[in-house]
């Protein structure tokens, strides 16, 4: 076989299972999905946010299993009740936004797996595949729901985007100039929930956040807009879906954290060669090598 | 266009968390001024303009313009907020900015028309910051940044004009430009309404002052508001500065 053959064969032996094609279906979708709404929680510095979201979906994953309503759902309205008592504590207390997510977020995970763990002894349904995802288990159902919530937040994203540029980047004079700001934040936080429940099977809770915040803050690091931002943030998150699954079909890994290795390979590339940033070859002045030069030749200069 | 009318400051007290920012606050505010707020840190200044735009809960007291409150008539209103509260660090341009102010009128869902963005270049050439508009807000110097947030109010065509410790770390060509637009706002007979607590030179460029320590101190023409005794209740007498007083 030639060369070329070779890897068009290597490239499409994983297609011809059924399921290979749902979950690279399910993990291109959430890769940009991701990388869009992951964004906005990064320029907003509510990274911990993401991390709170995710980690507080179990319960209200664990109840609708259990009622047997479809676990998006549910594990959406824990997401949604999560953001809502961490806005509560922190407006309503002394307490900061970061101290209350981290006791809300921690509640609802032990609470969730406290839930998985009891009704696991009954069920078919296994906790790790929540923790860590169980995208080779993605179902017809799966790439359905998936589909439905991408196009949601996509669609979202496009008609709000100019409002919510305006409010990410200063919430104050947004306010003033008349929009809803109350609204958006809540809007926002229902498509993080949103692309959290969709991330839940392809890489499992504890892992979405690399998802949400690494391919924005790669291309964060390349590009000067916020649109460009998501758009080449998607293709480095459809680009890390689709080489972890890879990795994780010819290598025998685990996809979730596969795929974050991929992600955070290329974060790691960015964050060194970035023309614009990069500390290996960006245009600043506080790289080691220059201060030295720097402090030598002032020494050098001196009489 | 009818002229714009005042806006009344009734009986305004305000919380900062459990204390006392501002106190029965009564005052008017005319078009056609520069208006300065001015008064020693702490002293409830941005707190004022916030609570008059409905940007923090009030405790009691109204803020009306025209017939209604003025927090309901936003889209009459251009704020521009401390350049310190906002991420310079955003992906953003000059451009992308400068556009945020024609958000509002342009109203869901809609794409910017031609007129916002004539009105946008418009204003960016007013403020000499044209040539940079491609350029991320990141690589511009504090005084830039604070005229891309001018320009950006001046692109919002409003009736009155909040700026909110405008000349804090800009340098002189932005000042000079500032205090210019500022008059020339006024003259259209718009508000314009300034928190500063520079009590140097630059006072001579507000034609109002309005003088703050948690509590109205005096309001009005400068002469009359910049004397002896105004000075020693606002800053505790412990100010050098009486040069400009009358």
């Amino acid at each position: 076989m030639s060369p070329e053959l070779a890897v068009l064969d290597w490239f499409f032996e994983p297609l011809q299972f059924a399921f290979m094609q749902r979950s690279l279906a399910v993990a291109i979708m959430v890769g940009i999905i991701c990388s869009v709404v992951g964004s906005y929680l990064m320029v907003q510095r509510l990274a911990l946010l993401g991390d709170a979201i995710s980690h507080s979906v179990l319960p209200g994953l664990a109840i609708a299993f259990w009622l047997g309503v479809n676990i998006f759902v549910g594990a959406f309205i824990a997401g949604v009740i999560s953001t809502v008592i961490i806005a509560w504590i922190h407006t309503r207390s002394p307490i900061k936004e970061d101290a209350a997510m981290g006791i809300v977020f921690s509640a609802f995970f032990a609470l969730g797996i406290t839930l998985i763990t009891t009704i696991q002894k009954d069920n078919k349904i296994d906790l790790n595949h929540f923790l860590f995802g169980n995208i080779l288990g993605v179902t017809a159902g799966d790439v359905r729901d998936t589909a439905i919530i991408a196009v949601l937040v996509l669609v979202a994203v496009a008609l709000l985007y100019k409002e919510l540029l305006f409010y990410s980047f200063d919430p104050l004079g947004a306010q003033a100039s008349g929009l809803p700001v109350g609204l958006l934040n809540a809007g926002l936080m229902v498509l993080i929930a949103l692309t959290v429940v969709a991330s839940m099977k392809v890489v499992g809770v504890i892992l979405v956040l690399s998802l949400l915040i690494a391919p924005g803050a790669t291309a964060y690091l390349l590009v000067p807009r916020l649109h460009q931002v998501m758009l080449l943030g998607a293709a480095i998150g459809v680009f890390s879906s689709i080489s972890g699954m890879y990795l994780s079909y010819y290598v025998n890994l685990p996809s979730g954290p596969a795929i974050v290795m991929v992600v955070s390979a290329l974060f790691s590339l960015s964050f060194l060669l970035s023309p614009r940033y990069g500390v290996l070859v960006g245009p600043r002045r506080d790289r080691p090598w220059q201060k030295l030069r720097t402090l030598l030749l002032s020494k050098g200069s001196r009489p | 266009m009818a002229p714009t009318p005042c806006i009344t400051v009734d009986h305004l007290t305000v919380n900062y968390r459990d204390v006392q920012a501002l106190r029965n606050i009564r005052l008017t505010v005319q078009p056609g001024k520069v208006v300065g707020i001015f008064g020693p840190n702490g002293a409830g200044k941005s707190t004022l303009i916030k609570a008059m735009l409905g940007l923090m809960p009030v405790v009691t007291g109204r803020v009306s313009y025209g017939e209604g409150t003025l927090a309901r008539q936003l889209d009459r209103v251009a704020y521009v907020p401390q350049r310190s509260q906002i991420d310079w660090t955003f992906p953003a341009t000059v451009w992308d900015v400068v556009m945020m102010g024609r958000v509002k009128k342009t109203g869901w869902f809609n794409r910017f028309s031609a007129v916002s963005r004539r009105l946008a270049t418009e204003a960016l050439e007013r403020v000499g910051m044209l040539e940079f508009r491609d350029r991320p807000i990141g690589a511009l110097s504090g005084g830039q940044q604070q005229r891309v947030f001018l320009a950006r109010a001046l692109a919002q065509q409003a009736e009155i004009f909040f700026f909110d410790e405008p000349f804090v770390g800009v340098d002189q060509k932005t000042e000079a430009v500032l205090f210019k637009i500022f008059q020339e706002l006024a003259a259209a007979g718009s508000i314009v309404m300034v928190v500063n607590h520079d009590l140097g030179e630059s006072i001579t460029h507000f034609d109002q002052l309005i003088l703050l320590n948690k509590e109205l101190i005096a309001a009005g023409p400068r002469d009359r508001v910049l004397t002896r005794d105004n000075m020693t209740r606002a800053y505790g007498g412990h100010v050098g500065f009486f040069g400009h007083v009358a």
